[in-house]
């Protein structure tokens, strides 16, 4: 796909592919490279080893030790007793199966909607600027901004929400966020709301990518527009459509914000997720060594989601090459 | 009515004099229907994604006796004052929260465009030991999930006595990753003869970065600092554990004690919403093409 490019790529296309690597004997002006390759890697280095490796490894660390947050040292040796005690915890599998039930209900609206939204903007000669604004702006607001807002939809009995329950004729009950069995729809609700917008530029550059030519050959042999999205455009977004999927499964495994300012994972546990487990058992209960078990199992997870996303990613960009 | 409709943009049609008169007709037809169909599906979706925000802006220009009362009450009302909104600014904590918010914001997009940048321009412009394997460690660093660090990076905050300052905030978001490859993939794309051409005429290497590389990158400067600056301010997860002082706290953090503090005053709630969003919509109106595009960038890559 030739728009998977730098955000600036699109905004000024260099001149040129760079020239073959001039080889070290022969240009004077490479005679040095090496101590200076090292200062200009130097200062973002610092941060990266203690603020991104420095913090993985201590995590690693941490999850075989009794480490609390009261004191300073790693604690006593646990062995894998944080692991098993995590792996064995109901309120382990829980947040993973909300994790799980999170992803579920975002994924296929995420999805679908904003692969509608996009193909149709695409299509629609005036206003795009118009549509860009209502479905992309969410997308750059503040979790804080989005939870306040649908916090207040959802309010129980005379909200935004309930109002156009009864409007419809239905009955609001007390409120979809204070039930066990709908908090994470509320919570989903919001999501999609904030983030199709993600989805939709998304999909918006892939669209570029398809030449007009297609479109115009086809139109010449009498396709219709529905015959054209669906033998032309359905198929060749569909590597945009596995992207999308993959990094939905690894947003959801970070979720955060939304539950914390929404629910707090509550009512009871009902919305409680992974990171959320894992900042309480840190941060109220004081256990570092038990939630850097849990984060490193999370971890496993994502960086698994993230390889599949490369592999993904290689072998697409082999088979077109 | 010609075939140009059914194709996307703004291109004029040169298939249409070439088709068959009989065809012409009837994708001229489809299409016109089709572009009304797909304007009337765009439009309707697009007022129920503007009707939270425009909800939350009409809750907060409305009283907050009667924003108690409920949707209807509000949907109804037209008495609008900006009573909350000032109450906002007299209380004074939102200027706080503002100050820390920008401040984080600023120095760590500051921060991360410039390192990132000096180390871009290591791994694609000079040749030296080690560089494939540091390639190698950036790429990997993409994968690794930033959030999920929260506890040791609170550890290691702690033993730096870092903790409730506002660098607790801006050094753990300095190694973006992400903003290494797209420099990189930027630079690569420089011809090597400009870089020949300036060193033969003299020009050291911290010369050839600062005076050509990085005049030749503003698009994409400016699209990574943009982005990391959204990025910065948006941030819940880290400012939440880090910042206890209330007169740190980022604008998240601040708000997330608003929800819990104010009770039944919506229109405060939504102004707090509200001015909390408003530099990020003024910034969105001002760089919207860097915005999508880096967003764009970044997700395809990231």
């Amino acid at each position: 796909m030739t728009t998977a490019q730098a955000p600036a790529a699109a905004l000024i296309k260099p001149r040129a592919a760079r020239t073959a690597p001039i080889p070290r004997s022969v240009s004077p002006l490479r005679r040095g490279d090496g101590r200076s390759g090292w200062l200009f890697l130097a200062p973002f280095g610092v941060f990266y080893l203690v603020f991104l490796i420095g913090p993985t490894i201590y995590m690693i660390v941490a999850s075989f030790f009794n480490t609390s947050m009261v004191h300073t040292d790693l604690g006593s040796f646990a062995g894998f007793a944080n692991y098993a005690e995590m792996l064995t915890r109901p309120d382990f599998w829980s947040a993973m199966w909300h994790t799980l039930q999170f992803t579920i209900y975002t994924t296929p609206p995420l999805v679908i909607l904003a692969f509608i939204f996009a193909v149709l903007t695409n299509r629609v000669r005036r206003g795009q600027w118009f549509f860009r604004l209502a479905f992309f702006l969410p997308f750059i607001l503040p979790s804080a901004t989005i939870s306040l807002i649908w916090v207040f939809v959802f309010t129980p009995a005379t909200g935004l929400w309930a109002f156009m329950q009864q409007s419809l004729g239905m009955t609001p009950g007390n409120g979809i966020l204070a039930n066990p069995n709908t908090a994470m729809i509320g919570i989903a609700i919001a999501t999609v709301w904030w983030t199709l917008g993600f989805n939709f530029v998304l999909y918006l550059a892939g669209l570029q990518d398809i030449p007009r030519e297609l479109y115009e050959a086809a139109a010449v042999d009498g396709a219709s527009n529905w015959s054209q999205i669906r033998y032309i455009t359905l198929p060749l977004l569909g590597r945009t459509t596995t992207l999308v999927i993959l990094l939905q499964i690894i947003a959801s495994l970070k979720i955060f914000d939304q539950v914390y300012l929404m629910t707090s994972g509550g009512p009871g546990v009902s919305t409680q997720v992974a990171l959320g487990l894992v900042t309480g058992t840190a941060f109220t209960d004081n256990r570092v060594g038990a939630a850097s078990a849990a984060s490193v199992l999370l971890f496993i997870v994502i960086v698994a989601v993230a390889v599949i996303r490369q592999l993904f990613d290689r072998a697409a960009a082999r088979r077109e090459a | 009515m010609t075939t140009t409709a059914v194709r996307p943009g703004k291109r004029p049609s040169y298939v249409s004099g070439a088709a068959p008169a009989a065809n012409a007709g009837r994708i001229g037809t489809s299409g016109k229907t089709f572009q009304i169909v797909s304007v009337i599906v765009l439009v309707v979706f697009a007022i129920i994604w503007l009707i939270p925000s425009l909800f939350a802006l009409k809750t907060s220009l409305t009283d907050n006796g009667v924003a108690a009362l409920g949707a209807q009450a509000i949907l109804t009302n037209w008495n609008p004052t900006l009573h909350s909104f000032a109450s906002f600014f007299q209380a004074g904590d939102i200027w706080n929260w503002y100050l820390a918010s920008g401040i984080t914001s600023v120095i760590t997009a500051l921060l991360t465009v410039f390192f990132a940048s000096m180390a871009a321009f290591a791994l694609s412009r000079l040749r030296f030991r080690g560089r494939n394997v540091s390639f190698l460690l950036v790429i990997l660093g993409i994968m690794i999930p930033t959030q999920v660090l929260i506890v040791p990076i609170f550890q290691m905050l702690n033993w730096m006595s870092l903790l409730n300052t506002y660098w607790s905030v801006i050094f753990p978001q300095v190694p973006a990753v992400i903003a290494v490859f797209i420099f990189k993939q930027f630079f690569d794309g420089i011809p090597a003869e400009m870089e020949e051409a300036a060193r033969i005429d003299g020009a050291n290497r911290w010369q050839v970065y600062w005076s050509l590389i990085l005049p030749l990158s503003r698009p994409v400067l400016a699209a990574v600092s943009i982005l990391t600056f959204v990025g910065v301010w948006n941030n819940l997860l880290l400012p939440l554990f880090v910042l206890s002082n209330p007169n740190l706290m980022t604008i998240p953090v601040g708000l997330a004690t608003v929800q819990s503090s104010f009770g039944q005053r919506y229109a405060d709630i939504q102004a707090g919403a509200i001015l909390a969003a408003l530099p990020l919509i003024i910034l969105y109106l001002i760089f919207q093409r860097q915005i999508v595009e880096g967003v764009t960038g970044s997700g395809l890559k990231g």
